[in-house]
């Protein structure tokens, strides 16, 4: 249904020569990019990334003079920490939403990979054999879902309801009621470390690099490019040849791989392998890459401003955590910031639209 | 489509977003690098200006307001400047860990915890204590490594077997009984249905007794509910109902006082005689057990001032005044026990407040 290969070939042949015009040289740019809009959407989008980061900004000036001992890299350190499994999984989660699907599973898919590290690990498994296993068991979770959804059509918010319960159930029966934290030392030392005196987290590394990919697949390829179109309308995606669900299923392949590597990551920085870690993750992942920016219902969003979302939350959270205050008041600081989020751009898009229409209106018939 | 314009911002645009969250954590941890230095420093303080913390698993959890409500007399009494209470909503193994790395960073003497799982809050437990913090673990023990001390109740195993004498007593010593816990990782309560696993099976008085089923109600009280509510549907034959949870024991009487099973299946455990009054006072619950909860905080507020003072070190045979309930000892392994636990019936109930 989702077009032959041929066509396929020819939608991704296509969409690099668009992008072009981009770059600005090209002579084509002008007939291509102006009904293309693309640009256009980026540049709407550069107004709500960067409200996000002035809002951020603004965030942490504020808590660097109001909360004492805020400013100093062991906030650094303990804040990245502590967002680092959120900010992994909302870059795939990014990409799933802006091409107008869900995944809930994301959670029990890096529980289940605890589960099985424990598990494996007390075994006496190669603590390597270990980390490829749990791996691969994120990718064929990914698999499962993207078999589900791109293949069969299925709903994805019913499928990863149930693959939530699923792997969550799995890992149950996988570890039990047993939590295993007798990794080796240097492993678990190693995903706590910083780097020098900076606060940043060794592992910040391989994030950032996580990151870089994600954003440049998203933004600069052909590929990401048709996840936008994808998210805005799926007949007319595939009718520019996007072969929408290869699409949709490399897009859970990278959610079920990253969910492990998140799994991994919680695992060694508690040091305990259990089958509830990262329980309700899933629910923080969209709630921040909503805040940053990305429309549920597809078609919206950005690499850069789901970052700036996830550390909005976890810089408000932690801030908050430094100065006392009751996680109860921290919920309801989340819940808000999120219902304005995505409450303000309709009522922005809705005012533009009644001067629009106002305009259209009073312009004199012809 | 809505977006007609044109221009090859875009890209710029992504890039530059990029670049600014990058200088922005980097910003974040320059600018910070001139402050660390003094905040550690009055950190450390002086006799007379010590602050304490109480880590409970959970906020909201009538159990745990008892228990601080304790603790913080004890604190007071005991002389700190400051007592904090800080805590995670929900009761999972990680919850703890970022309050714990805010109490490092403000630098707080002494850090009592409750731990939802003993190793996961390892780590940030070591990080406070080379920033120069004491740990007491209370209620709920951490891996003795990574505490000073651990403030216990009673002894588990005596926990453990009052509540299987006061279940056997009510049932008249034979049928199925069956466990409603709380969350599947709990230190304590695991640590107690193995001793009464133990002793159901070695002990002949208890011979006719089956344990036929473990549950977990994540100390959520609708959980909870729900679970004994299952549990009596999927064994009709259930004399029994042991909940070694204070959120448990109150559901479970809820849902027994309001069913057909009132007064014929028994149900004991560790319970809130304030919670429980009604459901002894209608005749779903005969007896329960519990020590009193204040003691425990009390009790690892005047530990963790010894040890801030530097009185004890949290070694075997150590010695130190716990206010109005006079000298406590270190036992084996670092452990101070508060005291035996009383048990609540009709008679007794309505001399307790908490």
């Amino acid at each position: 249904m989702a077009g032959t290969p041929g066509s396929t070939s020819q939608g991704v042949e296509k969409r690099p020569k668009q992008a072009r015009p981009g770059a600005g040289k090209t002579d084509t740019s002008k007939v291509l990019a102006v009904p293309k809009g693309r640009t256009g959407a980026a540049r709407i989008l550069l107004g709500r990334d960067a409200v996000m980061i002035y809002v951020l900004l603004v965030v942490v000036i504020y808590a660097s003079i109001v909360i004492p001992r805020f400013a100093s890299p062991v906030t650094v350190g303990f804040l990245l920490l502590d967002v680092i499994p959120t900010l992994l999984i909302a870059l795939p989660m990014t990409l799933v939403i802006i091409s107008g699907e869900i995944d809930l599973s994301v959670a029990s898919i890096a529980g289940l990979t605890s589960a099985l590290m424990g598990v494996l690990w007390q075994g006496g498994m190669n603590i390597g054999l270990v980390l490829v296993i749990c791996v691969l068991a994120g990718l064929v979770a990914g698999a499962f879902n993207g078999v589900l959804i791109a293949y069969l059509g299925l709903p994805s918010l019913a499928v990863t309801i149930g693959t939530l319960a699923l792997f969550r159930g799995l890992a149950l029966v996988v570890i039990g009621d047993n939590a295993v934290a007798n990794f080796p030392p240097g492993l678990t030392a190693f995903f706590t470390s910083k780097i020098g005196g900076t606060g940043i987290p060794t592992v910040m590394v391989g994030v950032v690099l996580l990151i870089i990919a994600f954003a440049v697949v998203l933004h600069f390829t052909p590929f990401g490019r048709g996840l936008f179109a994808l998210g805005y309308s799926k007949e007319a995606a595939t009718f520019v040849g996007i072969d929408v669900a290869r699409s949709k299923f490399l897009l859970y392949l990278a959610t079920g791989t990253v969910s492990a590597l998140a799994g991994i990551y919680w695992t060694l920085r508690y040091s305990s392998a259990r089958s509830d870690n990262a329980s309700g993750l899933e629910l923080a992942v969209i709630a921040a890459v909503l805040l940053g920016g990305v429309s549920i219902f597809g078609g919206k969003g950005s690499i850069p401003g789901v970052l700036a979302g996830v550390l909005l939350i976890g810089t408000i959270n932690y801030a908050l955590k430094l100065d006392r205050v009751s996680e109860v008041v921290l919920i309801i600081v989340t819940g808000s910031l999120l219902i304005i989020s995505v409450v303000a751009p309709n009522i922005a898009s809705a005012i533009k639209q009644a001067r629009h229409s106002r305009r259209v209106r009073t312009a004199p018939l012809p | 489509m809505r977006f007609i314009h044109s221009g090859s911002t875009g890209r710029r645009a992504a890039f530059a977003a990029l670049a600014t969250s990058a200088a922005l954590i980097l910003s974040a941890c320059g600018g910070g690098a001139a402050t660390e230095g003094s905040g550690s420093e009055s950190g450390s303080g002086s006799e007379g200006d010590q602050t304490i913390t109480f880590i409970p698993k959970q906020l909201n959890n009538p159990y745990t307001d008892v228990v601080l409500g304790g603790g913080e007399d004890g604190a007071k009494e005991a002389g700190f400047a400051s007592s904090e209470v800080v805590g995670p909503l929900d009761a999972s193994a990680s919850s703890q860990v970022s309050f714990i790395n805010a109490e490092t960073q403000r630098g707080t003497n002494v850090i009592v915890i409750a731990a939802n799982d003993p190793d996961a809050v390892g780590p940030a437990l070591e990080e406070a204590r080379a920033a120069g913090a004491k740990i007491v673990a209370f209620d709920s023990d951490t891996n003795p490594d990574y505490r000073d001390l651990f403030v216990s109740q009673v002894n588990a195993k005596d926990v453990a077997l009052i509540q299987l004498e006061l279940i056997s007593e009510q049932i008249g010593g034979k049928g199925e009984i069956a466990i409603l816990s709380a969350t599947a990782n709990a230190t304590n309560q695991n640590e107690w249905i193995k001793f009464m696993e133990e002793e159901l099976e070695s002990n002949p008085d208890y011979a006719d007794i089956e344990l036929v089923a473990k549950v977990y109600g994540d100390d959520d009280d609708t959980k909870s509910f729900q679970e004994a509510q299952g549990l009596l549907q999927a064994y009709p034959d259930l004399k029994g109902i042991i909940s070694p949870t204070t959120v448990g024991i109150a559901a479970t009487a809820r849902y027994l006082s309001t069913s057909e099973y009132k007064g014929k299946v028994a149900l004991t455990g560790l319970g809130l005689p304030n919670e429980m009054r009604p459901f002894v006072k209608d005749g779903t619950v005969t007896e329960f057990a519990l020590w009193d909860p204040a003691q425990l905080g009390y009790v690892a507020a005047f530990a963790g001032k010894a040890l801030a003072d530097g009185d004890i070190t949290g070694e075997t045979g150590d010695t130190f005044e716990a206010g109005e309930l006079g000298e406590r000892e270190v036992g084996d392994g670092g452990i101070v026990l508060v005291g035996p636990p009383t048990q609540f019936n009709a008679d007794n109930i309505d001399d307790y407040d908490f």
